[in-house]
């Protein structure tokens, strides 16, 4: 891709999260001559972001299809496309626009397969950004998860580092059915280490990421390495915790969070997404089903305010989540 | 022009009318003697759009419907005993029992769903043209809406693509003076849906639609300009819903007058055309009877059909949510 690449000691490739996107979608267009890429700017363009650079040169306009600015439009497209024999990948540049299109998602997408008795099949995979702290404000910025997670017959997967945004992609893509790859905006420059080939992440696998055992931190996305360094503040403070990056919010791994906190007796939910109604209650309700007898504190949660997006970097700067307030809500309801 | 169609077709258009129009009656009072649960969106008046649209068609050109969807089914080919089964919600239906009348569809024979969100379809059918294109096929798609959805922004987002990427698309407007309850002078300032067409740098066409030949006529060469590749067209044909937005009630409405409906129905669109077919020796009165009495029997196997059908197990609710397949 000539884009910056570098070999960590033990020979393995880091890459960041950008370029890592910009494999996983070549790839699938490599192995399926079905797929194509659909989205504003995706082609010439090489995306907002940058993370089609080079896939039109390489794939043509036939395959790396530049739409106008008509969310309902592409997305509609996708689904007459997928239903129809094809398996595209549609881009929603910021997560923000999918209220132009949620008819599209919400009661054509989601519902086709099921209305019809299974006689639909929708192979769809949408990528989409999300995620604040580039002073965007607040329609560029949000973290809409919990809107296409409450949608049965979607799959919705959040990854946090360049390894998973491109298994990510692969597997969405080898999926039946539709799966949102919601990707963070904050995390492009991310540098970690990815693999050559396609390979899959698999969806519904959450990721014990830091084995502990004193304190479950379950993470959606980007959040994954706030709670990470938190749990490096904990350890001095003499808690260990056990940091999960669920990877995928629709399907949800309820087992392995489940597992944890039945070992750890405590649990902190942590999303970048506004925190009331949030996909964190979901996951707080799950716990609390499954392993009320095996915790000593309530289920703790942290998101972003009820507000939207604030612009001022003063304001957007105590909006969204970090590691300081993770380790203050661990604290609190330790009582440390 | 398109070429002219030979006897032939000329039955099978009839044909395909007639079958809507018992279907539908027959449907219609099924509903409301509370047999057919929910609520039916009924095609009565408009068969010549879906006939003579249809009989272009094969089952390798995909449409998309509306919630006034029977119709297009039953034109595309719908089969009555599978059709009565889902409206009637047994497992038999063509979608199992989850769809009902406003999902029904059948995706063997290019029947990509009624839909019950107005401007649902246009954009689902610009996806299957598109993928008739990136496959390199001669087939195309058709999009049925109303004059309702033509102020949806979908269709106007469907309609720009299906231009712009010269798809091979006909936009079938049926306009039939209502959104709903809303006359169309209510709801938007044009009398012709078609003249939007020229916003979209597509051809756009205005027919009767309660005349069969003519719709047949618009519909043969907006296919044939799509199917060589020159693009889309927005053929609007007019036309009229006998019976009220749902159900079978026609008259004594608020929202319009009896008067306005008799004059329509003086122009009913299967009476019109047997009197041409008759005028031309084609089909006599009493072979068109025959024809109504040949259909009256299949939709009274249909509903026997449905009938005897079993509903759906409750264990298979939460079938085809997902794809969970190989």
């Amino acid at each position: 891709m000539g884009q910056a690449q570098t070999k960590t000691k033990s020979g393995a490739r880091q890459l960041p999260y950008v370029v890592a996107i910009t494999e996983g979608v070549r790839e699938v267009l490599l192995e399926q001559d079905t797929a194509f890429v659909a989205g504003e700017d995706v082609g010439q363009a090489g995306s907002v972001y940058g993370y089609y650079r080079g896939l039109f040169a390489e794939f043509g306009a036939d395959r790396i299809i530049d739409t106008p600015i008509s969310e309902k439009g592409i997305v509609g497209l996708g689904v007459g496309a997928a239903a129809t024999g094809l398996r595209p990948i549609i881009d929603i540049m910021f997560m923000d626009f999918l209220g132009e299109c949620m008819d599209e998602v919400a009661n054509q997408m989601a519902k086709m397969r099921f209305m019809f008795g299974g006689s639909a099949t929708l192979p769809i995979t949408v990528l989409t950004m999300a995620g604040a702290g580039a002073n965007l404000a607040a329609q560029h910025s949000q973290s809409l998860e919990a809107w296409i997670a409450h949608l049965p017959g979607l799959k919705v997967v959040m990854p946090a580092t360049p390894h998973d945004v491109k298994g990510c992609i692969i597997a969405a893509a080898r999926d039946n059915n539709p799966v949102f790859v919601v990707m963070n905006k904050m995390s492009l420059g991310l540098m970690g280490d990815v693999p050559e080939g396609a390979y899959e992440v698999p969806i519904g696998v959450a990721n014990v990421v830091r084995p502990g055992t004193d304190y479950t931190i379950v993470t959606l996305g980007r959040m994954l390495h706030e709670a990470l360094k938190a749990a490096e503040t904990l350890k001095g403070l003499g808690i260990d915790a056990e940091v999960i990056d669920a990877r995928s919010v629709q399907p949800f791994d309820t087992n392995t969070v489940v597992n944890s906190v039945k070992k750890t007796h405590r649990a902190l939910v942590v999303h970048e997404a506004v925190r009331f109604g949030g996909f964190g209650a979901e996951i707080a309700a799950q716990i609390q089903e499954h392993a009320f007898d095996y915790l000593d504190a309530p289920v703790g949660r942290v998101g972003a305010p009820f507000s939207p997006v604030p612009f001022s970097p003063a304001l957007e700067k105590v909006y969204v989540p970090n590691a300081d307030r993770i380790v203050a809500e661990a604290r609190r309801l330790i009582g440390i | 022009m398109a070429k002219q169609p030979n006897n032939k077709v000329l039955l099978d258009m009839h044909q395909r009318m007639v079958r809507i129009r018992i279907f539908e009656e027959e449907a219609g009072k099924l509903m409301e003697a509370g047999k057919i649960p929910g609520a039916l969106h009924l095609y009565v008046g408009q068969e010549a759009v879906a006939s003579g649209v249809m009989v272009h068609l094969t089952s390798d050109d995909q449409i998309t419907s509306t919630h006034r969807g029977h119709g297009h089914l039953i034109a595309k080919g719908g089969a009555f005993d599978r059709m009565f089964a889902e409206l009637y919600g047994r497992a038999t239906g063509y979608c199992k029992g989850k769809g009902g009348s406003m999902h029904i569809c059948n995706m063997e024979l290019g029947m990509l769903g009624a839909n019950g969100i107005v401007g649902g379809g246009p954009p689902i059918a610009v996806g299957a043209a598109f993928s008739q294109k990136f496959r390199k096929t001669k087939n195309v798609a058709v999009a049925f809406f109303g004059d309702g959805a033509s102020n949806e922004g979908s269709f106007h987002e469907a309609a720009n693509m299906a231009a712009l990427y010269k798809l091979p698309v006909v936009l079938v407007c049926e306009n039939n003076g209502y959104g709903e309850y809303t006359p169309q002078r209510g709801h938007q300032a044009i009398v012709d849906v078609a003249d939007r067409a020229a916003g979209y740098g597509m051809p756009g066409v205005v027919v009767d639609g309660m005349d069969v030949m003519a719709v047949y006529e618009a519909a043969g060469e907006a296919i044939q300009r799509a199917r060589k590749g020159a693009g889309p067209t927005l053929l609007e044909c007019k036309t009229y819903r006998f019976y009220d937005h749902v159900g079978i009630r026609g008259m004594g409405l608020t929202y319009r007058t009896d008067d306005e409906v008799r004059e329509w129905q003086l122009r009913d669109p299967i009476t019109l055309f047997e009197a041409r077919l008759a005028d031309q020796g084609i089909l006599s009165k009493n072979k068109a009877a025959a024809v109504h009495e040949e259909v009256q029997q299949q939709v009274k196997a249909g509903i026997q059909f449905a009938e005897q059908s079993p509903f759906p197990d409750p264990a298979s609710l939460l079938d085809d949510v997902y794809f969970t397949g190989a």
